[in-house]
């Protein structure tokens, strides 16, 4: 009997136990939320983001910081890519997209009637691209924009070629075969690590700008990750990545203007100021052309510009509400700081910040 | 007596008899669901893909001069690895099975079995940053004495090259064909060893008379679980191979290889969108007949010689 009956028991003592460790979780939870708000203008629910991958490490910051000011609300940020994140943002699956190029004019007409509104869609997130370097010997590189296309495209092969000696005089530099190390997926550093050889290369680089790496020669590696590993792997390696990953590996100054600048946050983040917006968009809509061949050589023009994009206005009262919050604290003088001791991105400028947080003001309920 | 009595009373029927079945039944139509889902899945989203026009997609090519590179890639990392691991898994089994003393082997068997617990992140990892600098100075000498094989043309210099990625591929498929090989070894019938050693034979010609004739289907359908693995393994190919797309090359050891197709989803999947996606999915289903096509191979394989094996 005894066995028998130990054998019914034993099942009942576990699910009760799972149950009442179970309602003690949602105890916690409740007590939580019934919490009496500190201050009045602290927003609530959730909010759900996503795409570029880039932003991630910045965005997860973000919303570190933002959960512990309105505790009630909660920040999904689902990195599946640029163009993943817009393509969710105008089906509606997501409120705030992360993309590391702005709409094209297609996909702003689609995200418009989405909205039944404007789109507002700000700057968020500016990174340095890093040209990374390994050679035995050599910490020091300058290189100018159509030595590093020509490299990239495959027609300068060897460390000592006079192309690369005419940038460094001073340097001894061996013989070694160069190894070009580029993205194997697809990516926003590309992009615009391509859209600056494109344009300023002057006829050394031809693959265009493109998302995809377009020239069959060197190595490629999966994500800034890989490309760092199979740099620092090899001997005469050269890559391109996010200046905050870079690691101890050198780091190649490049050729603005008449003199060369060492990729910092500081000179990435003049860049803007050094662009111009996409002409015929609304004022919310700040979409850049970022001007690659700027001539000041304080700034550094290898960058990585990614927008946090969103409607104007919004069904729910209360969804607008937090999409503004966020994206106030995003752009913010604050929010960029955060952004910049974590992520090791350039912070944007006073002017951009005030420009941005204009455009975010407007977010309102429908 | 009590046998007759037996069989006249009809067997009884006990309610714990009719659930077992019930749920052994369901388990074997579940999978047969999954199976036709994932392959009706894949034909209707991949048909837009294969039917897409060179404009409408990333790539800017048909679908089969697209595909074809990646399934040369698949195709020929999955032997080259197969290549490699399958002598060294017959050979540990041997040694588990009939060389080492008992005790010894079984830590052995331990250890082989712990390798397939290793996540293929950490292989990946493995391979990027330790394996693949350490095979640089292999591949220039092989460059140096035989480069007349095309196989060994002008070396990568970070090492990250096809066969590296077959040596890490190779490693993750062993434990799964050791695993296998040994079962099938120690099922050798007792008296054909010991008829082979009484004949004079040495422990070799043991192995190979008695052993091998008898383990032939196990080995072979432990080598095709070990392809299988070798076909879809994703992530560690994707971290470790440098690839350029479309490139078709009998050159191992070269900066430029040719993907696979499971990594060239995975590498391309996040930044794709419309018919791009499908072009991947429909990849994906050309993987998913290889692999079909492979275990059909290996059926056949072990069916024709099931009669003298432990295998069935």
């Amino acid at each position: 009997m005894n066995r028998k009956s130990l054998r019914y028991a034993a099942p009942t003592a576990a699910a009760l136990v799972l149950a009442l460790s179970l309602s003690a979780c949602g105890a916690g939870n409740e007590s939580d939320s019934t919490k009496p708000s500190n201050a009045a203008a602290t927003v609530s629910g959730t909010l759900n983001a996503g795409g570029s991958t880039a932003q991630q490490s910045a965005v997860a910051a973000w919303t570190k910081a933002f959960q512990t000011t309105n505790s009630g609300a909660t920040v999904n940020y689902d990195p599946v890519g640029s163009g993943g994140g817009r393509e969710q943002f105008i089906a509606g699956g997501l409120q705030v997209a992360g993309s590391d190029a702005a709409l094209t004019d297609d996909e702003l007409a689609k995200a418009k009637t989405k909205c039944k509104s404007d789109v507002v869609e700000v700057p968020t997130y500016v990174s340095p691209i890093a040209v990374i370097f390994n050679l035995k010997g050599v910490d020091k590189l300058n290189l100018s924009p159509k030595t590093l296309g020509g490299i990239f495209q495959g027609t300068i092969t060897t460390w000592n070629d006079a192309a690369i000696k005419a940038d460094n005089p001073d340097a001894t530099l061996p013989g070694t075969k160069i190894t070009p190390v580029h993205r194997s997926d697809d990516s926003g550093t590309t992009q615009n690590f391509t859209d600056y050889l494109d344009q300023t290369s002057d006829g050394a680089w031809t693959g265009k700008a493109v998302q995809t790496w377009p020239v069959k020669s060197g190595e490629g590696a999966e994500g800034t990750s890989g490309v760092v590993a199979a740099v620092k792997g090899g001997d005469g390696t050269i890559g391109y990545a996010d200046e905050s990953q870079a690691g101890d590996l050198g780091k190649a100054s490049i050729k603005v203007g008449s003199d060369f600048t060492a990729p910092t946050a500081a000179a990435a983040s003049k860049v803007l100021d050094a662009s111009e917006e996409v002409t015929g968009r609304a004022k919310t809509d700040i979409a850049i052309t970022v001007n690659r061949k700027v001539t000041d050589s304080a700034v550094y023009p290898i960058v990585l510009v990614s927008y946090q994009i969103a409607c104007q206005k919004y069904d729910d009262k209360a969804q607008a509400a937090l999409v503004k919050a966020w994206l106030t604290y995003v752009t913010s003088a604050d929010g960029q700081q955060v952004a910049a001791s974590s992520a090791g991105s350039a912070p944007l400028s006073a002017a951009f910040v005030t420009k941005a947080q204009a455009a975010v003001a407007t977010i309102a309920g429908a | 007596m009590s046998i007759t009595q037996a069989t006249r009373k009809a067997p009884p029927v006990r309610p714990g008899d009719r659930v077992f079945a019930g749920l052994s039944t369901g388990a074997g139509i579940l999978i047969l669901v999954i199976l036709a889902g994932v392959g009706i899945f894949l034909t209707a989203k991949g048909i837009p893909g294969i039917l897409a026009k060179p404009d409408e997609v990333k790539s800017g090519q048909h679908f089969l001069p697209w595909v074809w590179p990646l399934v040369f890639g698949t195709l020929i990392a999955a032997t080259i690895a197969l290549l490699i691991a399958v002598p060294v898994a017959i050979g540990v089994a041997l040694f588990i099975s009939h060389y080492a003393p008992r005790r010894l082997g079984q830590i052995f068997g331990y250890l082989i079995d712990l390798l397939a617990a290793v996540p293929s992140v950490v292989y990946g990892l493995w391979g990027i940053q330790f394996l693949a600098p350490h095979l640089v100075p292999f591949y220039a000498w092989l460059n140096k004495h035989l480069s007349f094989i095309p196989f060994f043309g002008e070396p990568s210099a970070t090492g990250r090259t096809i066969l590296t990625a077959c040596i890490v591929l190779a490693v993750m498929i062993l434990p799964i064909m050791t695993a296998i090989c040994r079962e099938i070894f120690l099922q050798t019938p007792r008296l054909h060893e010991e008829a082979a050693l009484a004949l004079g034979a040495t422990k070799w010609e043991m192995a190979r008379l008695a052993i091998f004739p008898y383990a032939r289907s196990g080995i072979v359908s432990a080598a095709m679980l070990g392809l299988g693995r070798a076909l879809g393994e994703t992530l560690a190919v994707a971290m470790v191979l440098s690839v350029t797309a479309g490139e078709v090359t009998a050159n191992l050891i070269g900066s430029s290889n040719p993907s696979t197709i499971a990594a060239n989803i995975a590498l391309n999947f996040k930044e794709s969108t419309g018919l791009s996606v499908n072009a991947l999915i429909a990849s994906g289903l050309v993987l998913f007949v290889i692999t079909f096509l492979v275990n059909f191979a290996a059926r056949a394989v072990v069916e024709r010689r099931s009669e003298f094996s432990g295998a069935n």
